[in-house]
């Protein structure tokens, strides 16, 4: 019980700071649609890359959705970097405060902010011609599959964080990590134009397991049991990340 | 009752000995300072009573709980400001209070009403729902010390209190820390490289040289422990006779480490109020005119050169 009110009055805080950084939340919400209208205009002439979607714009916004959710979660622990660098960690760690429960609240934070970036895109989707071709069950597993993806990278970039604590450090990992697996996934292609070993790579790839789930509902508006599978395989990675993270608050301690 | 037990404890990082075998003891209730230079050892103690860290080796007891056995239970007895402020800046005075509060399990009204009880006893009411961005050094640090003390711990650390701040606002922390000493039941344990801070509010003081205590007892011990007193003699009309007058105090019983600068002449004796009359007789044997006389107890600067043989000033500038 106390655990779930001590990440729950930390999640409070979380979302309260989010929204007392304007900036932030402009950012939060022009940003993906910048990449959907960039991307959707620059590749809209080319027919193949729709791959069965009615548009390149319907092909490409569960593609959008995934990647802003997965840079959301990959760059979220830099809220961990601020908060160690002004010792709120450090206070929050001599208080009985669960350790997973500091690292919950910072993956819920980034998996709320996907899921409302997901649905403006989704809505200016809809206002490009786009259709939920899954219906009230494809919105719900778009919006899980952003969720899902955003906390699983969210733990990832809260353990570096720990691991690393340097802002610096952090920008360089997140890009480095980052661009290879947006490529190695059908954000922007189907997987029938891949060569085969990205295709094969892309199986591994958690960011393209959220791809296709929620092109799956959107898109094709089918396929729930693959789909289901690639979500459970989602949680379950938030699960491992979030404990990765978890555990790095040890290294962080020796090093105090 | 002892509140806090150390016994021992080492710890290592990379290539320095941060603890070498740190030792000693906090009764109930008792204000106590460690005193030392930066890079001495002292936040590395607190953070090992904290359970922030772990130490090596050694065994420490806080409010009756083994630190390494049972941290929570440690940190569920003990408020904790840190040398820095641990302030959430985007949260206003009184949201960064309840939510120390829930971590501790506090809620609805009595919470309220201890935060509201918090902001009066540090006085930050009126700056409460501001975010505490905009706060003063000061302020941050005096809602440093109301976070500590939220959920009333049995022992209270105080890592640098007033370290950062000028001069008004750290007289003012001074007052804050005992007020605080005097309520019933609390334990200070405060950590200083300021020897006027260590002598105005510990009742015992520690004195911590590269990880390890040299020396602990009540700052009247401490000084004590020096026997005597500097008593300086201002000369009235001297001509040039100033050197023949230290040699005069040197004659007298005790004097010792006589010196002079100026129209003054220092000597170091055992008492002062027994030497003076003494001094005083001689000078007047002697021909000289006597302006004035001063006695000056010795300070917590002198303990610290004697125990480490090393100038306190010095050694923290060159830290």
């Amino acid at each position: 019980m106390q655990f779930f009110r001590q990440t729950g009055w930390m999640i409070v805080r979380q979302m309260r700071n989010l929204m007392r950084e304007p900036i932030w939340v402009v950012m939060m919400i022009t940003q993906p649609l910048i990449w959907l209208l960039l991307y959707g205009q620059l590749f809209s002439k080319v027919t193949p890359l729709r791959a069965g979607a009615s548009t390149y714009v319907e092909f490409l916004t569960p593609g959008i959705v995934c990647m802003n959710a997965f840079f959301g979660g990959m760059w979220s622990g830099m809220a961990m970097i601020t908060d160690l660098d002004r010792h709120v960690i450090d206070r929050f760690l001599a208080t009985p405060a669960s350790r997973l429960a500091i690292v919950l609240s910072q993956v819920v934070r980034a998996a709320i902010t996907a899921v409302i970036q997901a649905l403006i895109l989704l809505i200016v989707g809809l206002a490009l011609g786009v259709r939920v071709h899954g219906g009230a069950l494809g919105w719900v597993v778009v919006l899980l599959a952003s969720a899902l993806l955003a906390a699983a990278f969210a733990g990832i970039s809260h353990g570096l964080a720990l691991l690393l604590r340097r802002p610096a450090s952090m920008i360089a990992t997140s890009n480095m990590a980052g661009l290879p697996l947006m490529f190695l996934s059908t954000i922007l292609v189907g997987t029938a134009l891949m060569p085969g070993w990205i295709r094969d790579i892309s199986r591994f790839n958690p960011v393209n397991w959220g791809v296709q789930a929620a092109r799956n509902a959107l898109v094709f508006g089918g396929d729930w049991g693959p789909t289901g599978i690639y979500l459970l395989l989602l949680l379950a990675a938030t699960a491992v990340t979030s404990m990765f993270a978890t555990w790095c608050f040890r290294s962080y301690q020796q090093s105090i | 009752m002892d509140a806090i037990v150390a016994d021992d404890l080492r710890k290592r990082y990379k290539d320095v000995q941060a603890l070498d075998g740190v030792s000693f003891a906090v009764r109930e209730g008792e204000v106590f300072g460690l005193l030392g230079p930066n890079g001495a050892g002292k936040s590395t103690t607190v953070r090992t009573l904290t359970t922030l860290t772990q130490p090596d080796s050694g065994r420490a007891v806080v409010a009756g709980h083994d630190v390494i056995r049972h941290p929570n239970r440690v940190r569920r007895s003990i408020g904790y400001v840190a040398q820095d402020s641990g302030v959430d800046w985007e949260a206003t005075g009184r949201e960064n209070l309840l939510l120390q509060g829930r971590i501790h399990g506090m809620a609805g009204a009595p919470l309220n009403r201890r935060v509201d009880e918090l902001l009066e006893l540090v006085d930050l009411r009126e700056a409460a729902d501001r975010v505490s961005r905009g706060y003063s050094g000061g302020m941050k640090r005096r809602l440093d010390i109301a976070i500590g003390l939220v959920h009333r711990p049995k022992v209270l650390f105080l890592d640098e209190p007033t370290t950062g701040l000028d001069p008004e606002a750290r007289v003012a922390m001074w007052v804050e820390v005992e007020r605080l000493a005097a309520q019933e039941s609390l334990t200070i344990l405060l950590t200083t490289h300021y020897l006027e801070e260590a002598d105005r509010l510990a009742e015992r003081v520690a004195i911590v040289s590269r990880g390890r205590i040299v020396v602990e007892g009540t700052p009247e011990e401490l000084k004590a422990g020096l026997r005597g007193a500097l008593v300086t003699v201002e000369l009235g009309d001297v001509n040039g006779r100033v050197e023949d007058a230290a040699n005069v105090v040197r004659g007298v019983d005790h004097a010792s480490e006589v010196g002079v600068e100026g129209r003054f002449v220092r000597a170091r004796v055992p008492n002062g109020a027994q030497a003076i009359p003494h001094i005083l007789s001689a000078l007047d044997g002697g021909g000289f005119e006597v302006a004035a006389v001063t006695t000056q107890r010795p300070s917590l600067d002198d303990v610290y050169l004697h125990y480490t043989g090393r100038d306190f000033a010095t050694e923290d500038a060159g830290s």
